[in-house]
């Protein structure tokens, strides 16, 4: 039945009588009620399962509060972004050449200007091994695809082939195998699958490691080749840079090269992308890179400006995503595949011309080998924490990862990322260089103003530097 | 030069119509000529041809002396072997038509000779058909083509990618390396299906395994077994499928019969079912306390269970529909009353507390000692102190001496209900004397308590408003019914309550004689005692009565208002409860206190608009605004410009105006400009000014991939961040479009991509074509 629960209180102080009333009914009372199911975690390592109310009224201006986020992220993305990791001293001229390791991701072997050949162990920054490879400059050094052993050619005519252990307590330093040449050889590099490796000079040569004689020899004109990249992932097809300003293609198995394009400019290495067959990048001196579609050689894929002097080395990444550039004007930059400017430039004060680079195969870290006999390690993401991350960690990283994307059209934003600190000669040569660009467009603009419609066409800034493809 | 002179050589060999080919001299180019030299030579020496023997032999001579004179070595020719009249460097020597040498003639010797092989013989019909055959290229020229067929083969060969490629450029996200395998724990199945026997050992094993059709997978049962498993005998089925059948018609004979039941109305024939089944129910379960206990005790533990429910539920508690017309009937009826008892007989059985029963006094002293927990009757004692409660009125664990006290109304109540609740209450009252002996005690000492604290002067008034509204109520003569009386006894009580408030601020507004602010000040009571007392049905009516109150409020005629309100109330046979529960407590200090009047007042007006307004007091932000917006307007407007200047083309000096016509034509007038934004909306000022600090982090022109600048915004607009979106799309969102495992190394694409993207190419032309089907 109905009854009444009267609490009396009195305070003493202000005599104020304080009644509650509360009646209790004997009926049903709905209560909130939860199923403890939906709010209590089964374990202490689950997460705590918080409820949240999605509706966007609750959560207003959306928008500014996601650009805000992203303007923090991209300062903080600035902020920590500490790309030069390690230097590797210990060559005594400068760095001429420098090859991963196939099957070992701390492994390094370069090569210098006196000959010398270096092992180097990347975790350790240490130098493993050294050995007298060559008399004057060490040109290519490559790994064997099974990585087992590696091969040096060098300014004394001779292709050398290494064990890559040491030898033993008391054993002399011997190449397993050395191959004398007629001629001088600028560059090396190895078959994906084969024993097979391919030479370059004053002719390309294709040589099988049993033999001491080329198998195949390609010429096409007379001049001296620069450098030889076999394609990764057709790997019977190759390409070579010859000082006639040419590119040259090459199929192992024919008897005759396949194609070749003449630039404005010498070329002085290139690189295949290793997860797209057909594109390949040429580090060109006259300090842009271009991306060639390999089936249509009549004009580049992409253009990439941003260096002030010759380009001298350039690798992919082994995500094929992006690439790097090693040049004569002291940096390194990092261009996205299909981007026309770097997204990255590193430079330190010591570092002189930087003469090779390699991307390492995980896809972390940079090697850049300079004039002034160091190697250099860095971060391939300048503001990328290394280690193992925390999940949370990932999420919000990945997170603010896609709000700078999201706004990265944003005036401030923009600049915010795009802002470098250039040392001053380069940076005045940026400008320089802009000023000229912008004269030349301007006169080129004047005088197709001043003549007869159609007689000064249009040319784009792809078919500028292509002057011929021969066939 | 070289080629040249070779095309005339051909020529000349045609003229003189030896039927020998280009062929064969393409075949052993080099036996004919090499030097240009030498083909001079020749030349003349054709022509020479023609002339007679003789004069050949001297010009022979000739030549070879001036040929001697030159000093160059002539290269030798070709030696014949042939047995010929005459002699010449070309290798078939035919003088007369009739000499000339066939085709058609070698061929016909190669087919006399069974040693020419057939393929030779075959070439050679075939150049007896045709009529000649283009030159070679040079080497310069087949080496381009041999280049560019390579080249072509190539690029065919390497577009073999582009498929893999675009995919991947396409995709959201990449896992590298390519070929890796999932991580973590797989299903089992997967392990097991992927598994395969390799070493002869297994393969031997496995073969024998699956010829003997022995299970591999899931070690249990044979195919064989499984099956003798599931077979079942043609008889045993048939009985269990009559059993079967036999159950269900069963049950729905049962279940037509329990409708059938149910739905008879008479009272009678359920009472007696249910007796029938109480008793069969009895008897079973006395047997099974013999048989099996402990399902016996399971099916009092359901009893118990049953009656607990029982307890909670409003069943057999008088409050029924039947319930209420039995206690009109009561009175009058010996039947209807019985069967009310019984009623409350069996409520009483069902809400005896079972366990508490042996050691009850201890427990319910307990709960006495504790101010929280306790239990109804405790309280009670409290009543003269609230005399506006109405429970504590009448109810079955009063003190004797209040008893007394209130014996008139009791008394006048009873007399008038007939007295057979009374009788059921004076039961109640037997059986809990003991429990409330002690009870009292505690009651007695804390009225002592409350009576050295509380205000008596008070007190007293109230209690005799309260003994005065009572016996008016009791005047009234209309309850019938005990209970029912009882409640509207409460909303009377309420009502009591709300007019006292209404009389103490009468009692502050003694001073105002004025009628309006007496209604001014009865509107603010209606508001502050709370709306739901508006809400009510019969709201009007108590408002009337209120109002009628108010107005004679000097005489007070309080007893027939609330005699009003009790039978405005009357018709309502219940609490009601929004009423009571939803009441501030505020309106009892009123009655209580009085003396804290003052504060009360102020705490009314100490609302929110109060408070703001009270802040605010100094400054008028209405018309500060209305000022600044009409400012801004202002500003907008178009202004007239006065360009007037005194003298030009006029009479100049002090005191002189310039000319209407001039001023009319130096008078600048701009346009309006246009409507303003906020012109309808009074209390917005809209500025239409471009905000320098905004737009410097604003988008000036349309970014790259975006097409229009709709599609550009739906992209901003839409938030990314777990703040608006669940997690499961927030992960989704904000995948990251390469992913690179720690410490792998990546391998350039592989030959494999290129098979596995084949094959899942092929499987999703299949599902597209099925879709296409369907």
């Amino acid at each position: 039945m109905t009854s009444i629960h009267r609490h009396y209180n009195v305070s003493s102080a202000n005599a104020l009588h304080v009644y509650a009333f509360s009646v209790h009914f004997q009926m049903k009372v709905k209560v909130l009620s939860r199923n403890p199911d939906d709010y209590v975690r089964e374990t202490k390592l689950d997460i705590q399962r918080v409820p949240r109310n999605y509706d966007p009224s609750l959560h207003p201006f959306e928008v500014s509060r996601e650009y805000t986020r992203a303007l923090n992220a991209t300062k903080l993305e600035r902020v920590f972004a500490k790309p030069f990791l390690a230097s590797l001293d210990g060559h005594r001229d400068g760095v001429n050449c420098m090859a991963k390791h196939t099957k070992s991701l701390s492994t390094l072997l370069s090569g210098s200007c006196d000959g010398e050949v270096k092992m180097w162990n990347l975790t350790k920054h240490d130098c493993v091994r050294t050995l007298q490879a060559h008399e004057g400059f060490v040109r290519g050094i490559v790994v064997r695809y099974c990585g087992t052993s590696f091969f040096t050619v060098g300014d004394d005519k001779t292709i050398k082939q290494w064990k890559m252990e040491a030898p033993g307590y008391g054993e002399a330093e011997e190449p397993l195998n050395t191959i004398l040449g007629k001629t001088v050889f600028t560059g090396l590099d190895h078959h994906q699958k084969e024993a097979v490796f391919a030479t370059c000079g004053q002719q390309v040569d294709i040589w099988d490691e049993q033999r001491s004689s080329p198998i195949r020899s390609f010429t096409w004109g007379v001049d001296s080749f620069s450098s030889v990249r076999f394609n990764p992932v057709e790997t019977e097809l190759l390409a070579s840079c010859a000082s006639d300003r040419s590119i040259v293609l090459y199929d192992m198995r024919e008897s005759a090269p396949l194609k070749k394009v003449i630039m404005t400019m010498r070329s002085n290495t290139l690189c295949w992308n290793p997860m797209e067959a057909y594109h390949f990048t040429c580090a060109n001196e006259d300090y842009n890179l271009y991306t060639y579609d390999m089936r249509n050689l009549d004009r580049p894929f992409m253009v990439h400006m941003d260096h002030v002097s010759a380009v001298l080395d350039v690798d992919y990444s082994p995500t094929g995503k992006e690439f790097v550039s090693a040049s004569f004007d002291k940096t390194i930059r990092i261009f996205q595949k299909d981007g026309g400017h770097s997204r990255e430039v590193y430079h330190t004060k010591r570092m002189q011309h930087v003469i090779c680079v390699k991307w390492s195969a995980d896809n972390k870290y940079i090697l850049s080998g300079s004039d002034e006999m160091n190697i250099r390690l860095w971060k391939a993401n300048a503001a990328e924490k290394l280690g193992v991350l925390a999940p949370r960690e990932k999420q919000a990283i990945n997170y603010n990862q896609k709000l700078k994307e999201k706004f990265q059209h944003h005036p401030q934003i923009r600049r915010i990322t795009h802002h470098r600190h250039l040392p001053k000669n380069i940076y005045h040569q940026t400008k320089e260089l802009r000023i000229m660009k912008e004269a030349r467009k301007r006169k080129e603009r004047n005088v197709r103003k001043h003549s007869r419609p159609g007689t000064v066409p249009v040319v784009s800034e792809k078919e500028k530097h292509v002057v011929t493809v021969v066939k | 030069m070289a080629k040249v002179s070779k095309a005339k050589m051909s020529k000349k060999v045609f003229k003189k119509s030896s039927e020998v080919t280009v062929n064969s001299t393409a075949l052993k180019p080099e036996v004919v000529y090499d030097d240009d030299d030498d083909l001079k030579g020749a030349d003349e020496e054709i022509i020479s041809e023609e002339e007679d023997g003789e004069d050949e032999r001297k010009r022979q001579h000739l030549l070879e002396a001036i040929s001697a004179l030159g000093g160059k070595r002539r290269k030798a020719l070709g030696e014949r072997s042939e047995a010929a009249v005459q002699m010449s460097e070309f290798m078939v020597n035919a003088e007369d038509e009739s000499e000339r040498v066939e085709l058609s003639d070698l061929i016909q010797i190669i087919e006399k000779t069974s040693t020419v092989p057939a393929k030779t013989k075959k070439q050679l019909k075939n150049l007896q058909r045709s009529k000649t055959i283009e030159c070679p290229l040079s080497k310069q020229e087949s080496e381009r083509i041999q280049r560019d067929v390579a080249f072509q083969k190539a690029a065919t060969d390497i577009s073999r990618w582009k498929s893999i490629i675009s995919q991947n450029q396409r995709a959201e996200q990449l896992m590298f390396p390519l070929n890796q395998e999932p991580s973590g724990p797989k299903p089992m199945e997967r392990v097991v299906t992927g598994w395969k026997a390799q070493t002869p050992l297994e393969q031997e094993i496995f073969a024998l395994l699956s010829a003997n059709k022995q299970p591999i997978n899931d070690p249990i049962l044979t195919p064989i077994e499984q099956a003798s498993m599931r077979a079942m005998s043609l008889e045993e089925a048939k009985v269990r499928r009559a059993e079967l059948q036999k159950a269900r018609a069963l049950q729905s004979y049962y279940e037509a019969q329990a409708r059938r039941e149910k739905k008879i109305k008479s009272k009678k024939f359920h009472k007696v079912q249910n007796k029938a089944k109480r008793k069969e129910f009895l008897k079973q379960f006395d047997e099974m306390v013999k048989t099996d206990p402990a399902a016996a005790l399971e099916e009092l533990n359901k009893m118990e269970v049953a009656r607990m429910q029982e307890r909670m539920s409003l069943k057999h508690q008088n409050s029924g529909k039947w319930a209420k017309s039995r206690a009109i009937m009561a009175k009058y009826n010996e039947g209807a009353r019985k069967a009310m008892q019984q009623q409350l007989e069996v409520n009483k059985h069902l809400t005896q507390k079972l366990v508490t029963s042996l050691n009850g006094d201890d427990e319910e002293e307990e709960e006495a000692g504790d101010p929280e927990l306790l239990p109804d009757f405790v309280n009670d004692a409290e009543q003269d102190l609230d005399s506006s409660n109405p429970w504590m009125r009448g109810r079955l664990s009063e003190d004797p001496t209040e008893e007394e006290a209130n014996s008139d109304t009791v008394g006048l109540t009873t007399e008038q209900s007939g007295g057979m609740e009374y009788i059921a209450e004076e039961e109640e009252k037997v059986e809990e004397t003991e429990d409330n002996v002690i009870l009292r005690e505690f009651d007695s000492r804390r009225k002592l308590r409350q009576a050295l604290e509380t205000d008596t002067a008070v007190e007293m008034s109230v209690d005799e408003e309260e003994e005065e509204e009572s016996k008016a109520a009791a005047e009234d003569g209309y309850a019938s019914d005990k209970e029912e009386e009882r409640l509207c006894e409460f909303t009377n009580l309420f009502h009591e309550i709300v007019e006292g408030q209404s009389r103490v601020e009468g009692a502050g507004d003694a001073g105002r004689t004025d009628t309006s602010t007496q209604l001014e000040a009865e509107v603010i009571r209606i508001r502050t005692l709370g709306s739901v007392e508006l809400l009510t049905q019969d709201n009007s009516a108590t408002d009337k009565v209120h109002v009628e109150s108010q107005k004679p409020l000097s005489t007070e005629n309080l007893p027939s208002t609330t005699q009003k309100a009790g039978k405005s109330r009357k018709r309502k046979k219940k609490i009601q409860l929004k009423e009571v529960l939803t009441k501030e407590t505020k309106v009892m200090k009123v009655l209580l206190a009085p003396t804290i009047e003052a504060s009360e007042e102020l705490e009314e007006k100490l609302d929110q608009r109060g408070l703001i307004k009270e802040a605010f007091a100094g400054d008028d932000v209405i018309s500060e605004f209305l000022k600044d917006k009409r400012k801004q307007e202002d500003v907008g407007t178009s202004k007239i410009l006065d360009l007037t200047l005194p003298g030009w083309g006029e009479w100049g000096g002090t005191g002189l105006k310039p000319s209407r016509s001039k001023r009319r034509r130096f008078r600048v007038k701009n346009a309006p400009p246009p409507p303003r934004k906020d012109q309808h909306l009074p209390s917005v000022i809209i500025s239409e000014k471009r905000n320098s600090f905004i737009s410097l982090h604003q988008v000036n022109s349309l970014p790259f991939p975006f097409e229009n600048h709709t599609q550009f915004e739906s992209t901003i607009r839409s938030p990314l961040g777990r703040t608006w979106n669940t997690e499961r799309t927030v992960k989704k969102i904000t995948k990251p479009k390469v992913v690179t495992q720690l410490g792998t190394i990546i391998e350039p694409m592989a030959q494999e991509e290129l098979v596995k993207v084949k094959v899942s190419a092929g499987k999703n032309s299949c599902v597209d074509s099925l879709k296409i089907k369907y």
